[in-house]
């Protein structure tokens, strides 16, 4: 009997809330009606609903066993490129969880709601400042619908002009998938433009495809390399000859903000991740936010309601009201975008001011580089250059038969959220590490021996990286059975009476 | 600063081992004569002083917290048990990613497994998944879902003018780039004969909300015979509240529920985040947007959780995917799942329940009130919280007076979308309304209309 106790505690399964659950366990959660009962429609009605029975306590328990079995940015290192991991200062969630913002319905009227709007003013106003642009919409709700806003924009854009030929968008072999899907939502088409052999955008065969049925570039810059697009200026200008307009996609602007506005490089139009760059948690896959800031010709196809400021109105002092832009192509969400999101955006730039921005992103930079330095040596490093936040290497080891994903796995022996793997594309077996700017010497040259170690267990015991890893609740798991034997729900009929 | 880790000798090191001797080398690949611009921001604020400016912007809101709020419309003002934030503050969630790396993921992947196999129970559906941004949204994607599904051959999709106004226009907007139209937003709510009457081989689906923008249940008795006699798709925008004790979109007949969210323990927080609900069949499983989470095994036979069917999606996919959806709103779905585990059978359906009868108390003591008229433009059917009152001044009006005089937020002004709907209010009651604060609506009411 006693072997038991050996197991540690997270090496026994969370049972399920089905499993957990005991019909009649519970009882009356609500207080009874305090006025008459109305005659329920009897033909409506369910009789089962077929959710578990559990007491607070065992639900408060089932779910804090569970977040001992999830890694997250206030658990430790978590350099998963291309998604800005960094801490986010507490004081932000006090803010946002301020009854006098959490409890205000998105339909209130204007002159009830002038904090909110106050607030969503001065954030509009700085990431107009931040990114050079002449308006900001605030509603998207995350990048990859920002991506797509935009990219109706054009196309709202391009009608009203009479181009309707211009059917496609060059998108670069390095970009993230979502830009290729907004395309086709969108209605265009997508066309892919290579990058050269220092992992920039290839310039000649940006040129060949810039015609007349370019409605646009999509670019992320700094790319998905972490490498500035050095032809930057001549890219946008090819792009412009032609017609065109150019999209960038701010997912890395956490490199950028307070150092360069993208307006001023002849970006169009550009989301921001208000939940990478401004400092809002990633909730374990959302919610994001993924404002819009447009050009002067572009403003007016934004998406509505925004924030406008006009005269103190004399009788209830307000001055903040909502307005659509006059050509808007409408509404992208049910009402006014991520606003838990926005007090936090805002929460962090009034902490930082412009030159705490630029320091935030320099120390991005410099710890990414600083870690590309002291792992250059140890995995293959495709694009030899100076980055910016981020950097992809090859998970490799000469000689090892081992793979990206092993090197992954092993990481998290060690104590670290592994990196982005396998993407880009045009990286193979790419491990994309994007440090951030919140993590200090110690936490990156600790990572950096761990690779190191786990370079030199490749080629000599590669198997305790393919049986990778060995500490977590669960060993690798069979993701092509998850797949093939589909289990997408418990079943509560084994579990109810 | 203490948001920055690094000491100064630390910098200083990490130049050296790169070769610079000042951060703003970094920047050197950004064109000089845009690189460092002048920002014009405000100044920093310490930690002190930002909390008090919050406050006093919390502070120049009139909100459900200290008023009662009797406007709904899409977003209610329900009860959120404290399980609830305490579980989505957990930081281990609360500061993950969309869990690419399962084995150090089995939290968040097995609540979302379990959120999905709640909402199946609730909505009647066999899959769902792990969420969209909001509920305008995911019902966006669904009838981009029943349009793909019929590879463009059927461009038209019907639409109850009882849905949503807000989802409408999100929906009209992410058809921009297709050549589908959205038709039968002519016909007066509740009407579903005309609506069957526009069914033919061109529509891809028709689409309901039950229960509808004005709280009224549909008859949906054989609808969904005659949408599928058709070759089309029944997407119905359901209620998660309603769901507790009133029949699932499943049991008549749905191929597609949506749903906002939002009222399974999330605040109000002024429009979102919020939580889209998407619930498919499973035929439909391999066309469907968004994270899904599966069930499986590691090489000992331990059970454990994977996002699955990622051939849908767009970082496989890329331009072929099924959607563009990449973040959604995985924290949200987090606290459907505590506030359904929670409450519960029991819970979900008592907390229906009091909606039910809190709002038609309501209703019936509204009506009583000299001058007003309780549904005076809809069909005599069931509605489950919400109900229309016809006023004899503009809505605007008395809700100033509510406001003003009474402290009350009042109801939604429906002649701001719909023009034969001018004086009308529609008043949302949840569980969270005791009935001295109902009697006080009717009063004040009473009062401002006089």
């Amino acid at each position: 009997m006693m072997i038991m106790v050996e197991r540690a505690m997270s090496d026994i399964d969370e049972r399920t809330v089905y499993e957990l659950s005991s019909a009649g366990r519970g009882g009356n959660k609500l207080p009874a009606p305090d006025v008459p009962e109305a005659e329920l429609p009897n033909d409506l009605l369910r009789d089962k609903i077929g959710l578990p029975e559990l007491a607070e306590v065992d639900v408060v328990r089932h779910f804090v066993r569970l977040s001992q079995r999830n890694f997250g940015v206030d658990s430790g290192f978590y350099p998963l490129g291309s998604c800005t991991m960094k801490y986010n200062p507490k004081i932000n969630e006090v803010c946002a969880s301020l009854e006098g913002f959490a409890q205000t319905h998105p339909l209130q009227p204007d002159e009830t709601v002038q904090g909110n709007l106050a607030l969503m003013f001065d954030l509009q106003e700085w990431l107009k400042e931040i990114g050079g642009f002449a308006a900001v919409s605030l509603q998207p709700t995350a990048g990859a619908q920002g991506e797509l806003t935009a990219l109706l924009m054009m196309r709202a854009y391009f009608r009203d002009r009479g181009e309707t030929c211009r059917t496609q968008v060059l998108i670069p072999d390095s970009a993230h998938g979502t830009n290729p899907a907004s395309t086709t939502m969108a209605g265009f088409e997508a066309l892919e433009i290579p990058s050269d052999k220092n992992g920039g955008l290839d310039v000649n065969a940006l040129a060949a495809a810039c015609d007349d049925s370019v409605a646009g570039l999509m670019l992320t810059n700094p790319n998905t390399l972490g490498l500035f697009e050095r032809d930057i200026e001549e890219v946008v200008r090819r792009v412009h000859e032609c017609g065109g307009l150019v999209y960038g996609d701010g997912a890395n602007m956490n490199a950028l903000a307070g150092v360069v506005r993208p307006g001023e490089l002849g970006i169009d139009i550009m989301h921001y991740n208000l939940h990478k760059t401004f400092g809002t948690p990633h909730g374990g896959g959302g919610p994001g936010s993924g404002p819009l800031g447009a050009s002067a010709k572009l403003a007016g196809y934004l998406p509505g309601p925004i924030v406008g400021r006009a005269k103190k109105d004399k009788d209830s002092g307000a001055c903040f009201m909502l307005f659509s832009p006059e050509k808007t192509i409408g509404r992208m969400s049910s009402y006014l975008g991520s606003f838990g999101v926005f007090i936090r955006a805002y929460a962090y730039i009034l902490q930082h001011g412009a030159e705490g921005l630029r320091e935030n992103s320099l120390h991005a930079v410099l710890n990414a580089n600083y870690l590309c330095m002291r792992l250059r040596g140890i995995y293959p490093l495709p694009y030899d250059r100076p980055c910016m936040h981020e950097f992809v290497l090859e998970g490799k080891v000469k000689g090892a038969d081992v793979r990206a994903i092993d090197i992954s796995k092993r990481l998290l022996d060690f104590g670290f959220h592994p990196p982005t793997t396998y993407f880009p594309l045009i990286v193979p077996e790419a491990l994309m590490i994007e440090p951030t700017e919140t993590e200090s010497k110690q936490t990156l040259d600790a990572f950096a021996e761990a690779m190191a170690t786990i370079a030199e267990e490749a080629a000599k015991r590669p198997d305790k990286l393919r049986s990778a890893p060995h500490t977590m609740p669960v060993g690798r798991l069979d993701e092509v059975r998850a797949a093939r034997k589909l289990k997408l729900r418990e079943s509560p009929r084994n579990f109810m009476e | 600063m203490r948001y920055l880790p690094h000491t100064e000798t630390e910098r200083r090191l990490m130049l050296e081992t790169l070769g610079l001797g000042r951060l703003e080398e970094l920047a050197a690949d950004i064109p000089e004569h845009v690189r460092f611009p002048d920002l014009e921001l405000p100044a920093p604020v310490a930690e002190m002083a930002l909390e008090n400016h919050l406050r006093r912007l919390a502070a120049g809101n009139v909100n459900a917290g200290n008023h009662e709020c009797f406007l709904g419309a899409g977003a209610y003002h329900h009860y959120i048990p404290a399980a609830v934030g305490y579980v989505i503050g957990r930081g281990e969630f609360f500061t993950s990613y969309t869990p690419y790396q399962a084995e150090a993921s089995q939290g968040m992947l097995q609540a979302m497994f379990e959120y999905q196999s709640m909402i199946c129970q609730l909505t009647g559906m066999d899959v769902t998944n792990a969420s969209h941004y909001d509920g305008a949204t995911a019902l966006a994607e669904a009838v981009r879902m029943a349009l793909n599904l019929t590879s463009r051959k059927r461009q038209r999709v019907i639409f109850s003018s009882a849905i949503n106004p807000c989802y409408r226009s999100t929906v009209r907007t992410y058809l921009q780039g297709t050549e589908a139209s959205l038709t039968g937003e002519n016909a007066s709510p509740g009407d579903m004969d005309s609506l069957v009457s526009l069914l033919d081989d061109e529509v891809a689906a028709l689409v309901i909300q039950n229960p509808n923008f004005f709280g009224q249940f549909e008859d949906v008795a054989d609808l969904a015979d005659a949408v599928h006699d058709a070759g089309a798709l029944l997407i119905v925008v359901a209620d998660p509240i309603a769901l507790g004790r009133f029949q699932s979109p499943g049991v008549y007949g749905a191929d597609v529920v949506v749903a906002e969210g939002q009222p399974l323990g999330i605040p109000l927080s002024f429009g979102g985040p919020y939580l889209g609900i998407f619930a498919t069949r499973r035929e439909y499983v391999h066309h469907m947007p968004g994270r899904l989470v599966g069930e499986t095994a590691d090489e000992n036979g331990r059970r454990g959780y994977v996002l699955t069917l990622a051939a849908r999606e767009q970082h496989i996919r890329r331009a072929r995917a099924a959607s563009n959806i990449c973040t959604n709103a995985g924290l949200m779905a987090l606290a459907a799942a505590t506030y359904l585990a929670t409450l519960g059978e029991s819970g979900v359906r008592q907390v229906a329940e009091l909606c039910y009868h809190k709002s038609h108390y309501a209703a019936q003591r509204i009506a009583t009130v000299p001058g007003l008229a309780v549904n005076p433009q809809l069909p005599e059917r069931p509605f489950f919280k919400e109900f229309t009152v016809l006023l004899p001044r503009p809505v605007k009006e008395v809700n100033r007076i509510l406001l003003e005089q009474f402290g009350i937020i009042g109801g939604f002004d429906l002649g701001a979308y719909y023009p034969s709907l001018e004086r009308h209010m529609l008043i949302a009651v949840t569980e969270t309304k005791t009935r001295a604060a109902i009697d006080r609506l009717a009063d004040a009411l009473a009062w401002a209309t006089k």
